[in-house]
């Protein structure tokens, strides 16, 4: 015979939830789908700052001067190019560099075309020329896996991002041909993998992309890196001054983007939020049928010299645990899946920076757990008062009436 | 040879249920001694109060009048009764409850059943005498089996232990074989009255079974919540 021992509120109220598993079952997954849905949003907040300060550092120069025109475009072109492209003339240089906060310049040329054999059903390629001369200067991060940066500013020559190269499967003395323009340039540098949005850039030196592309003395953009001394906010109204561009400093292309994103992240949250209120009403429901279903039961236990503050920890431990299982679930669900929810919201975003879109630490998994515990002990107050309450004899009597 | 202590008394105890307009009086001024050791059987027709005595005595439900006392303490006198949290702190000293139904949690085997109550309250040494109650009861090949294995009798004997671990000084038994065939009902007969007669168990039982009346030491009828 087993010997006697104790048994913990924990087993009796583990015991009780196993009784109609399909229905505690049903709870944890409402309760895991919120704290998946909670962790991976708080994840994707963080992980998507991050990433977009780390690009943002990567860039190599503080502000960007842009032709005039929409301030989201600008910082997306800031940050990975696009279309829709608006051109200043390369004057504009000449006028930055001689103000004396700007301690050097680099013009681009951002240009795009359609690639037929670029996925399925083909899709964008974007070249950026740059300067050589002041480029890789600005760049001290960047360095190569093969070759080096162009031997000529007017040379037939790319220089490929890390995921360019991979995507292209192409190497240092490999040609490469741009579609359109009917015209193949050599490879002469293939990047290491920097984890920025340079991994998926095709550079070609500016004057040949210009005359490639038919934009003589064109820029979409200058890159300006200022004295560490300079009065940012001086220098951007003085660069306002100046006819048809506008300039995107750094905390400006943050500001705009994490704007764009709140309302989606409004939108989200609102969605977690009604998530968690549906699975707090599923608990409620789950245990408050469960003290129904046991009401003579109770009335037993009552009988039996258990106080109604025992009750209510019976029940308020069935609630924690229910929560606690769904939290646990949750999280590992959030973890599993991050790298595909990832994948999803890059779908759906029209920008994402590189590196990792969904950040998910130890303290956020714990953080969760306790918030969805913590809001199941509240859901839990309801049905364990009502269960605390009952008189022995009418709980006994119960299902009599 | 000297006479029992007193354990339960009650004097002129009413206790009066409201059905809409019309008042029932379940409990009519009954006065009762029941001495440590007894074994009394209340016997009487359906709705003649025998339940809803033996919740008064087992401090289940308050009385409405007169004067319930309980191993020396005071439980109600003239319309004042103590609360349900003193009631329960009464209950788990002094009382072992039985009931026609089993109420065994059908996912806990019978040893944990029979553990419940310590979760909530445990006698100092309680826990010694779990085994040798089991053997009593014929449970101790049981004990790892769940209630749902277990034929009505073996449920009632599991009832029985539960309501025993803590060592009860009164045994409560409301209809304990109402759910029962006659042979099983005469095996918790036997299991009672051996309680009572080797350990001493005071008990209570309320019963329509004569045979099963028949077994204890007292008897008593009501009718119309009267000792007749």
């Amino acid at each position: 015979m087993n010997e006697p021992k104790k048994i913990s509120l924990f087993h009796i109220a583990w015991k009780n939830l196993s009784r109609k598993k399909t229905r505690s079952l049903l709870t944890v997954v409402g309760i895991a789908l919120a704290t998946w849905v909670l962790i991976s949003l708080f994840g994707f907040n963080s992980g998507y700052k991050n990433s977009l300060d780390r690009d943002i550092d990567n860039l190599g120069f503080q502000m960007l001067v842009v032709a005039k025109g929409c301030p989201y475009e600008a910082a997306t072109l800031m940050l990975k190019g696009g279309t829709g492209l608006k051109y200043m003339n390369e004057e504009v240089v000449k006028l930055i560099v001689r103000e004396p906060e700007v301690e050097s310049v680099t013009p681009m040329l951002m240009q795009v075309v359609f690639d037929p054999n670029k996925g399925q059903s083909g899709g964008l390629t974007a070249f950026l020329g740059i300067d050589p001369a002041t480029f890789p200067s600005l760049k001290p991060g960047l360095s190569f896996k093969q070759g080096g940066w162009f031997t000529d500013p007017e040379a037939l020559e790319v220089v490929m991002g890390y995921e360019a190269a991979e995507l292209e499967q192409r190497e240092v003395g490999d040609m490469y041909f741009i579609p359109e323009k009917e015209i193949e340039l050599k490879v002469v540098g293939v990047l290491s993998r920097s984890g920025t949005q340079d991994d998926g850039t095709i550079f070609i030196p500016l004057k040949t992309l210009q005359k490639l592309f038919d934009q003589p003395d064109q820029l979409t953009s200058v890159g300006v890196k200022v004295n560490k001394e300079a009065d940012l906010a001086r220098f951007e109204e003085k660069m306002f001054q100046l006819p048809d561009v506008q300039v995107v400093s750094l905390t400006q292309v943050k500001t705009t983007i994490m704007t764009l994103l709140s309302t989606a992240r409004v939108l989200v949250f609102s969605i977690a939020l009604i998530a968690i209120l549906i699975s707090i009403m599923g608990v409620i429901n789950t245990v408050l049928m469960s003290v129904m279903e046991r009401q003579k039961e109770i009335g037993i236990l009552k009988a039996m010299g258990a106080l109604a503050a025992d009750v209510f920890k019976l029940v308020w431990v069935e609630t924690s645990l229910l929560c606690l299982l769904g939290g646990l679930t949750g999280a590992g669900l959030a973890v599993l899946t991050s790298r595909l929810t990832e994948y999803l919201i890059r779908q759906l975003l029209p920008f994402s920076p590189s590196g990792g879109l969904i950040s998910i630490d130890a303290g956020l998994i714990l953080v969760s757990i306790a918030a969805v515990v913590l809001l199941g002990l509240v859901s839990g107050i309801y049905p364990a008062f009502r269960a605390a309450r009952m008189r022995p004899l009418e709980a006994i009597r119960s299902e009599e009436e | 040879m000297p006479e029992n202590r007193v354990i339960i008394e009650t004097e002129k105890i009413t206790k009066i249920y409201h059905r809409g307009a019309e008042q029932v009086k379940a409990i009519d001024e009954l006065s009762i001694a029941v001495r440590e050791g007894d074994f009394l059987a209340i016997v009487g027709p359906s709705g003649s109060g025998k339940t809803t005595l033996l919740n008064l005595l087992g401090c289940l439900d308050n009385p409405g009048g007169g004067r319930l006392a309980v191993d020396g303490r005071k439980i109600h006198e003239n319309g004042h009764g103590l609360s349900e949290s003193q009631l329960t702190r009464i209950r788990r000293q002094l009382f072992g409850y039985i009931f026609q139904k089993f109420y065994l949690i059908p996912t806990l085997t019978v040893l944990e059943n029979v553990l419940v109550p310590f979760t909530f309250f445990k006698k100092p040494r309680a826990e010694e005498d779990v085994i040798s109650l089991l053997k009593k009861l014929g449970l101790e090949n049981r004990t790892g089996h769940l209630p749902g294995e277990l034929s009505g009798g073996e449920m009632q004997r599991v009832a029985i232990a539960r309501a025993l671990v803590n060592r009860p000084k009164v045994l409560l038994a409301d209809e304990p074989t109402g759910n029962l065939d006659s042979e099983r009902s005469r095996e918790i007969g036997r299991v009672l009255r051996r309680l009572n007669e080797e350990e001493g168990l005071t008990i209570l039982l309320v019963t329509h079974n004569l045979e099963l009346a028949g077994l204890a030491k007292a008897t008593i009828t009501l009718r119309d919540g009267r000792i007749v």
